[in-house]
């Protein structure tokens, strides 16, 4: 059974974003999606100040079986790429929430982050995936 | 397993069971406008009987001169060896297997082909080999767009005297992906590329610079000054290279500061014969950090749950098979059979042998070189250093005396009037090891008899 983070939102695609006390968002793949992919060996991030759409591929992350693209939850602005991931892409698998995180995008507005999935949702989302 | 064909029957019963009327019918959702109905030029297939007494009589066709044509292919003695081993049925694919590590032998075959190319260019990566060399380049240009993360312009600059052909199949496969050629002259004088002429490229977003060396004209580029300036500027640099020059000339993992970021070149000198211009085979190796942006098949060297040693191919993520639309590259195949040939040459070369074919061909090139200028109205083109090959310029046009030859069974290489008009009257000629003093002297006194007779008339 996947874990699924409390306090955070999700997507029907599998992405989680958390609202930072600085009004950036935070945004990473979840514990459903890593143990999906498998063992990561390569995490594509988007460059810094890049602006990415709600939906929009901006980043990839490759496992021995697979790859696949990473959706943004919001609109925005990359302001900030988690770099250990170039070299430690398993952090993704030992902690997707935490120090697996991927971006944090300066939000076009806050309320978008509020209109996801919230944990109650994306565990719904889950049992009827059958995960 | 025999391949069977499906019969009339086979092809109805499927049919029937999926409901579809006709073979057609599968492929109504391409429109109609889009459909070509018939190939207009291209005969009825021939029976094998027919096609083999057709190709013979081509054969004879191209004679069996004495050549001493180049221009991206070149005649190198290729040991018997060579192609015996390579015809071997463990080898006779054209393929990379698809159920590719129950084939271990030829996975280590491409491990070492790709261990090989990784050394000779300096560079840590190798692919399983690309299509030939213009193919490569273009793939080098995409690569570069793609590997190149600051760089949003699409733009690469390539030298006026890049082989022509691979100008033409670079923007032919890259241009109508949104990528820009622009050409950088050379020195009139050394017919090297002229720094100057890249001063107003400075400060502008450029993705990469292709260096060809030796290039199109047989000419040596100052390597070092030109990656150096592209790498201060920002751009990656694309090095295009014949593979056996590099047993004497610095790798391109060595120019200037800081090295080429994509090596690609045809590697038809390795072992491939000239076979009327193909197939050949390209190569391309890169560093480290690029790896992921790299075309083609990779095969790596691992370990089984005995901790035995075994080869795989790895970094299949990146293909279409399992990336589909956003695969790196559609090219996920290789020139299986003429990367075996060249593997097989260059274990039996050795790095001691392939420096001994470049020295030979490098020395008796300078000697056709010497023994063709001492012809009245021949002259050499360009003062730079050279490989194996070299312009040289006529004041009467080249191809009646290239006829001349011909009709003395001598192939004499080039006219470069349809690529470098430029130059006026000029020609590309090469020799390799493969040729005799006797063979330079037959052709000089030959061109001296043409030309003499060309200014007669």
């Amino acid at each position: 059974m996947s874990q699924v983070a409390q306090d955070i939102r999700y997507t029907k695609s599998h992405e989680w974003a958390r609202l930072l006390p600085d009004g950036t968002v935070e945004i990473g793949i979840s514990d459903h999606a890593q143990g999906a992919l498998g063992d990561l060996v390569f995490v594509e991030t988007p460059d810094v100040g890049r602006a990415v759409a709600t939906g929009e591929a901006c980043a990839v992350v490759e496992s021995v079986k697979a790859a696949s693209d990473v959706y943004s939850p919001i609109s925005g602005t990359v302001v900030a790429v988690n770099a250990e991931l170039a070299t430690t892409p398993e952090l993704i698998n030992q902690d997707c929430y935490g120090r697996g995180w991927m971006m944090r995008v300066q939000p076009k507005s806050a309320s978008e982050v509020e209109a996801m999935l919230d944990a109650a949702a994306y565990a719904a989302v889950l049992a009827a995936e059958g995960g | 397993m025999p391949f069977i064909p499906h019969t009339p029957t086979d092809i109805d019963e499927m049919l029937k069971v999926i409901g579809v009327a006709n073979v057609d019918d599968l492929f109504d959702e391409i429109p109609a406008a889009l459909r070509v109905s018939g190939l207009p030029g291209i005969p009825e297939g021939l029976n094998e009987m027919q096609i083999g007494r057709l190709m013979s009589e081509r054969a004879r066709q191209d004679g069996r001169p004495l050549s001493f044509l180049g221009a991206g292919a070149y005649e190198h003695h290729i040991p018997s060896a060579v192609w015996a081993i390579t015809t071997r049925g463990e080898f006779y694919s054209a393929y990379t297997p698809y159920q590719a590590e129950a084939s271990q032998g030829t996975l280590q075959l491409i491990y070492e082909y790709q261990t090989m190319m990784a050394s000779l260019t300096g560079m840590q990566v190798s692919n399983a080999s690309l299509y030939d060399g213009g193919s490569a380049v273009a793939e080098a240009a995409l690569m570069a767009a793609r590997a190149h993360r600051r760089s949003k312009s699409l733009r690469v600059l390539v030298p006026q005297a890049l082989h022509p052909n691979y100008r033409k199949v670079a923007i032919s496969t890259a241009g109508n992906q949104g990528m820009r050629f622009e050409e950088i002259a050379y020195q009139r004088e050394s017919g090297q590329m002229d720094l100057a002429a890249l001063k107003p490229f400075e400060g502008q977003d450029i993705t990469a610079l292709v260096i060809q060396q030796p290039n199109f004209f047989g000419v040596l580029e100052d390597v070092d000054a030109l990656t150096d300036w592209a790498h201060s500027q920002g751009a990656f640099v694309i090095a295009v290279v014949n593979p056996t020059s590099l047993a004497i000339l610095k790798p391109p993992g060595e120019w200037g500061t800081k090295g080429a970021d994509i090596v690609v070149g045809d590697g038809q000198p390795l072992g491939v014969p000239l076979s009327s211009g193909g197939p050949y085979f390209g190569f391309m190796t890169t560093r480290m950090d690029y790896v992921r942006s790299m075309p083609g098949r990779i095969v790596g060297r691992t370990v089984d749950l005995d901790g035995k040693q075994g080869f795989t191919l790895t970094l299949q993520a990146r293909e279409q098979h399992i990336r589909r639309g956003k695969a790196t590259s559609n090219i996920c195949t290789n020139q299986g059979l003429l990367m075996t040939a060249a593997t097989i040459y260059l274990s039996l070369m050795g790095p001691v042998g392939l420096a001994r074919v470049a020295e030979a061909s490098h020395q008796r090139a300078q000697e056709l070189v010497a023994a063709l200028t001492r012809v009245k109205g021949v002259r050499l083109a360009f003062g730079g250093p050279r490989f194996h090959e070299a312009v040289l310029q006529f004041d009467r046009p080249v191809g009646p005396i290239l006829r001349e030859l011909e009709a003395q069974g001598l192939q004499g290489g080039l006219d470069l009037a349809e690529f470098h008009p430029e130059l006026g009257p000029a020609l590309l000629v090469c020799a390799t090891e493969t040729k005799t003093a006797a063979d330079i002297e037959r052709y000089a006194l030959a061109l001296g008899e043409a030309v003499r007779n060309a200014r007669a008339a």
